[in-house]
């Protein structure tokens, strides 16, 4: 067999840079900016600063404000993941059954994908208001006196509930294609071995599943952590108080509001560790039980 | 046929850059936004048709966080605008920050024009000024916080406006939650009951002279005065005296203007909103009320709102089309239009007798409230607070302050926790001006 390659070495290099140049300017960069920033105290206009050495990090992990964060951030992020991929799938499970007016019910479904997050939001703010919201009045007739930004696990419920909302559709399309193409034989051939379609689901279904779940598994973690900045920031109104807030909003509210480079830096790198933590355990792990076909 | 075009094209847009070169252009960073944001386009229109050697453009940056924390982006790339406004809790990040901006005395005086400290009202004179008074950014939109009432709502239940918490504890709000209105909310927590308070009662609120004197700052945030307000409050909660809606600014002042809430402290800049909104019901103002127990003699408050700061780095004629902005800013003219539209307080007292003169007050008594609280007399500890991290310190206040509301803690503790990581955070901004 020829193995083809290139006769230039230097050829191969040249047609990386555009993609090394990128990744150096916007990851490699700001992240070396951002180490560094971590062991410093600065005057934000750059005129003062001083060599803390590790005291950013001592400081955060001592704060007994910053580990509440940092558990609602947990909690937060399996409460999303899970809710947003277990419903999506029961939704694409009874769509992919579906034979009349599939198309519709699909659109429909899909249709919220189009919302950003700040806009999720506001939504969310308006449907949970604390007067005239006909969700928080729905709980109200249920006896829960749901006050969005005064009571924290109402704020949280709700930031729960728009987030998971948002991230449905995303899913749905993802598990709705992966059903689509598992093979019609191995169904049939399914149908003749198990009667209970439950049973069919669990044995066959959904490992034939896998990797778009796994796949989804690490979208949605990421979506928890990170994307959900817009939904937390529109929720709180900008004005954390005694509202929960995940540690990407706690980075912007030190950061870019209070202006303590500094710290805000040093909670980025913690999360950066996290989040590089997070993905070497899902690959060694997880994704050796995956079976691909 | 088509370079003709061209040629003539080119000839019309140097002529007016020609035009345009003749002016001296500068830029102006703002947090005003919806109705607010209007008025101040408006005055930056009248300055440049005022007069024809330079222009003003305003720009809306967000908000108070928003804009500064822009600024200082441009700042670092050298891209800073001529004139950034800059929040009270911002502005010891700003004033600390030597070499960021020009103080505004320095300015005035480099471009001939006169400046007299006096000229401005007592309660606006010192908040943005170092601790020798020298006067650093100039107080733009300027208020302090005050008590609106529902006429209706006090007519109804037969008691008028409270001087003081012991009045509106034993006489006042008992008669109007007997009317059926939630007597009392307000907006702003850190501000209203907490720096304010201080002020009112002429009480330290940290070390150094409130801060002034020196980044080695302590809060004196915990102390029994305000630990027994606190504690008072969380009793007319219980007792449906007093109902708290979050930490957002609109939230509390939504059932107010709804006639649920029958007493709403907020701002003295929130009069010319509540004007243009059709209420349903006649509203007037009243002072921030005191308790008499802590004093007999209470002192005056200072003002919130944001300043304009001259950044530095700009060249000698932009510095001067700041400065003869500034100078159409304070006029007495600009100040009487600024505080009709929006009710924020005229800065001078220039500006001040006009309104009076012209029957603002007679027409509007409410408009008047904020002045005249501003200009109650001072004491040691009334003329503002420097700290360090101040939004992240209001951000800890904030977080506690709703917690005592929703009973996940008690007043004690919550003071102690702001009082430690305030004190945290003061001294690690002391490190960042090392």
């Amino acid at each position: 067999m020829k193995r083809a390659g290139f006769t230039n070495r230097w050829l191969p290099v040249l047609l990386l840079v555009p993609q090394l140049i990128i990744i150096a300017v916007f990851f490699y960069w700001p992240a070396g900016y951002a180490i560094q920033s971590s062991f410093y105290l600065q005057d934000p206009f750059g005129f003062g600063s001083t060599f803390v050495g590790l005291e950013n990090y001592t400081d955060l992990l001592s704060a007994s404000e910053y580990r509440k964060v940092a558990w609602f951030t947990v909690i937060f992020t399996l409460l999303v993941t899970f809710f947003s991929l277990a419903l999506s799938l029961l939704l694409a499970v009874k769509a992919d059954n579906i034979l009349r007016g599939a198309k519709t019910y699909r659109t429909l479904l899909m249709w919220v994908y189009a919302v950003a997050p700040p806009v999720a939001g506001f939504i969310g703010i308006m449907m949970f208001d604390q007067s005239t919201g006909p969700i928080s009045n729905f709980f109200k007739s249920l006896g829960w006196d749901f006050t969005l930004g005064v009571n924290y696990f109402d704020t949280a419920s709700a930031m729960v509930i728009v987030s998971v909302w948002k991230q449905v559709p995303v899913n749905f399309i993802f598990f709705l294609s992966g059903l689509q193409s598992i093979p019609r034989s191995v169904r049939e051939a399914a149908l003749i071995d198990n009667r209970s379609g439950m049973g069919r689901f669990w044995d066959v279904t959904f490992p034939l599943l896998a990797p778009t779940g796994f796949f989804l598994l690490i979208i949605n973690i990421t979506y928890s952590l990170f994307d959900t900045f817009g939904v937390v920031d529109t929720l709180v109104k900008g004005e954390p108080g005694n509202n929960p807030m995940t540690l990407v909003y706690k980075v912007y509210v030190d950061g870019f509001r209070g202006n303590d480079l500094g710290g805000s830096s040093a909670q980025s790198v913690i999360l950066m560790v996290l989040v590089l933590a997070l993905t070497i355990f899902q690959f060694r792990l997880v994704e050796r039980r995956i079976h691909y076909t | 046929m088509t370079f003709n075009k061209t040629a003539s094209l080119s000839v019309v847009l140097s002529m007016t850059a020609g035009v345009a070169f003749a002016e001296t252009e500068i830029t102006w960073w703002h947090a005003m936004g919806g109705q607010l944001g209007e008025t101040v386009n408006q005055i930056a229109a009248d300055f440049n048709a005022s007069q024809s050697d330079y222009k003003i453009t305003p720009v809306y940056k967000g908000s108070y966080e928003e804009t500064l924390t822009a600024g200082i982006a441009a700042f670092r790339a050298g891209e800073q605008p001529n004139i950034m406004q800059v929040f009270d809790a911002g502005a010891a990040t700003v004033i600390g920050a030597k070499g960021a901006t020009i103080p505004v005395q320095d300015l005035l005086a480099d471009n001939g024009i006169a400046f007299d400290i006096n000229d401005y009202i007592a309660g606006v004179r010192y908040f943005y000024a170092d601790s020798d008074g020298k006067m650093i950014g100039m107080p733009f939109n300027s208020s302090t916080p005050i008590m609106y009432y529902n006429m209706d709502a006090l007519e109804k239940a037969g008691v008028s406006a409270p001087k003081t918490w012991e009045e509106f504890q034993s006489v006042t709000a008992p008669a109007l939650k007997g009317a059926g209105y939630t007597p009392l909310s307000q907006s702003h927590l850190p501000w209203i009951f907490t720096e304010n308070f201080m002020s009112r009662h002429n009480l330290p609120f940290a070390t150094n002279n409130n801060g002034y004197d020196g980044v080695d700052t302590k809060i004196l945030v915990n102390n029994d005065a305000i630990k027994a307000h606190f504690s008072a409050v969380t009793e007319w909660q219980k007792d449906g005296m007093f109902e708290w809606f979050g930490t957002g600014w609109g939230d509390n002042a939504k059932p107010f203007e709804e006639g649920k809430v029958a007493m709403w402290l907020g701002s003295s800049g929130s009069f010319g909103g509540l004007l243009n909104k059709d209420l349903g019901f006649d509203f007037s103002a009243t002072m921030l009320p005191y308790w008499e127990g802590v004093t007999k003699e209470p002192t005056q408050t200072f003002i919130g709102g944001a300043a304009l700061f001259a950044m530095a780095g700009k060249s000698a004629e932009e510095n001067k089309a700041t400065a003869e902005f500034f100078r159409f800013l304070t006029s007495a003219e600009t100040q009487y239009f600024w505080h009709k539209e929006t009710g924020y307080v005229p800065i001078t007292n220039a500006a001040y007798d006009m309104a009076g003169k012209d029957g603002h007050y007679e027409r509007f008594p409410a408009a008047e409230v904020g002045i005249q609280q501003l200009t109650l007399p001072a004491g040691d500890n009334t003329k503002g607070y420097r700290m360090g991290f101040y939004v992240q310190i209001r951000d800890v206040m904030n977080r506690e302050y709703g917690r005592i509301l929703t009973g996940e803690t008690d007043v004690d503790s919550a003071f102690k926790a702001i009082e430690e990581e305030a004190n945290k955070l003061l001294e690690r901004f002391a490190k960042t001006q090392g």
